[in-house]
């Protein structure tokens, strides 16, 4: 390589290490920001601000969703195996919705620690199968792997 | 070995013989293309097991999956192109970069919208701003900067070396899409496929994704070939090989 190139490729990889350290920085310093949700850990330990609106993100703890009878309004908890946050919400909930699965909600928490939900997102992992296979994962005791927070 | 790579690196450089060898490539590239895409579309579409969860919508795996990684790797070519052509002074490189702008952009509003229509139902959103779609949405802004930066200059040379330097300062955002969904709370799912160990998806839900991304990598080289053969002859078309090639016509 003759030396006015040799100093090209220097410059050129230098200039992208010197950006990419750059761009690095400056998410390492939003990182906070960056993230969609809060995890209920998160919000017990103080970190999510109260009245404002925010994420919450988590899995659906069994057992935990009570539904009204003449409204459209839920309540459930959700977990990151950690804590828990209560959650409450009124409206349609997305397909996917189900104890154990993961979601993320936006709204608010209140004075009594009760997360008033204005929206509900289904979160998806990255486990795909076919039915037949979750059924067979269901009868030999193993439930379906689930998400970890 | 090494001195090969070298001669060939360099005959690759003159726009004369890129635009034989391709000539005779293309064929191939495009059938395989033709190939995959229909083996890997209808195995995908009408035989893949459904999901135990989303049942058929999750089939759209198979058009967004490959348009994503297309996306990324079409970018990061266009930036080792790019690199090429600013430190080798090499026109056919500059071509090469110029002719994966566009192919890459509809990959990434490919992969934007299928991921739409498969969030609406699955997610209960069309678009949400977590760190996977924005960097995303980013790579589709960046691909159309280094079309406007390629065509906002008289001289192709000066546009050439603009839009290298930005597709390489845009190559920072290719690790930023690829760990968005480990390095922060997102909303899209981290990925299915690692290197490292076995997919979160049985074989026969896979191996049609596997046809279809390999199916797409073809596609995409027929594409750039002929894309940048067009340019080559756009180009040269005052030298003498190229007229020599429209009078035998």
């Amino acid at each position: 390589m003759n030396p006015k190139r040799k100093k090209k490729l220097v410059l050129l990889t230098s200039m992208v290490a010197a950006v990419g350290i750059a761009v690095g920085l400056v998410l390492f310093a939003l990182s906070e920001n960056i993230n969609l949700f809060y995890t209920p850990t998160q919000i017990a330990q103080g970190e999510a601000p109260v009245g404002q609106r925010i994420r919450a993100g988590g899995m659906v703890v069994d057992g935990s969703i009570k539904r009204a009878t003449d409204s459209l309004e839920v309540q459930f908890a959700v977990t990151d195996y950690k804590h828990e946050v209560i959650v409450k919400y009124t409206g349609i909930l997305p397909d996917l919705f189900r104890e154990g699965q993961g979601i993320v909600t936006m709204g608010a928490m209140d004075g009594n620690g009760i997360f008033q939900a204005s929206e509900v997102l289904a979160k998806h992992d990255e486990n795909y199968m076919p039915p037949e296979v979750e059924e067979a994962l269901k009868a030999s005791g193993h439930k379906a792997t689930a998400q970890q927070y | 070995m090494f001195d090969k790579f070298v001669a060939w690196f360099h005959r690759m450089g003159s726009p004369k013989w890129f635009y034989e060898i391709t000539g005779r490539w293309i064929p191939w590239f495009g059938a395989a293309a033709v190939i995959f895409l229909l083996v890997g579309t209808v195995w995908g579409l009408a035989f893949a097991p459904q999901d135990y969860q989303q049942g058929n919508s999750f089939r759209i795996i198979y058009i967004h999956v490959p348009a994503a990684i297309l996306a990324q790797s079409i970018f990061f070519a266009m930036a080792i192109a790019g690199g090429i052509g600013l430190i080798w002074k090499m026109k056919v490189a500059d071509m090469v970069a110029r002719s994966c702008a566009p192919i890459g952009a509809t990959m990434t509003f490919v992969a934007l919208f299928t991921g739409a229509v498969w969030g609406k139902p699955t997610w209960g959103a069309w678009w949400v701003w977590d760190a996977r779609l924005t960097s995303m949405l980013i790579l589709l802004f960046l691909y159309f900067g280094v079309i406007a930066l390629q065509s906002a200059f008289d001289s192709k040379q000066s546009a050439a070396r603009a839009s290298a330097i930005l597709s390489l300062v845009g190559v920072v955002n290719i690790p930023i899409i690829k760990y968005s969904v480990e390095w922060w709370n997102t909303l899209h799912q981290p990925a299915t496929f690692t290197l490292t160990e076995k997919p979160a998806m049985p074989v026969e839900m896979w191996l049609p994704l596997l046809v279809m991304v390999i199916g797409f990598y073809c596609f995409f080289a027929t594409v750039l070939m002929m894309r940048t053969r067009n340019e080559i002859l756009e180009r040269e078309k005052r030298t003498q090989w190229v007229q020599g090639l429209l009078s035998k016509k």
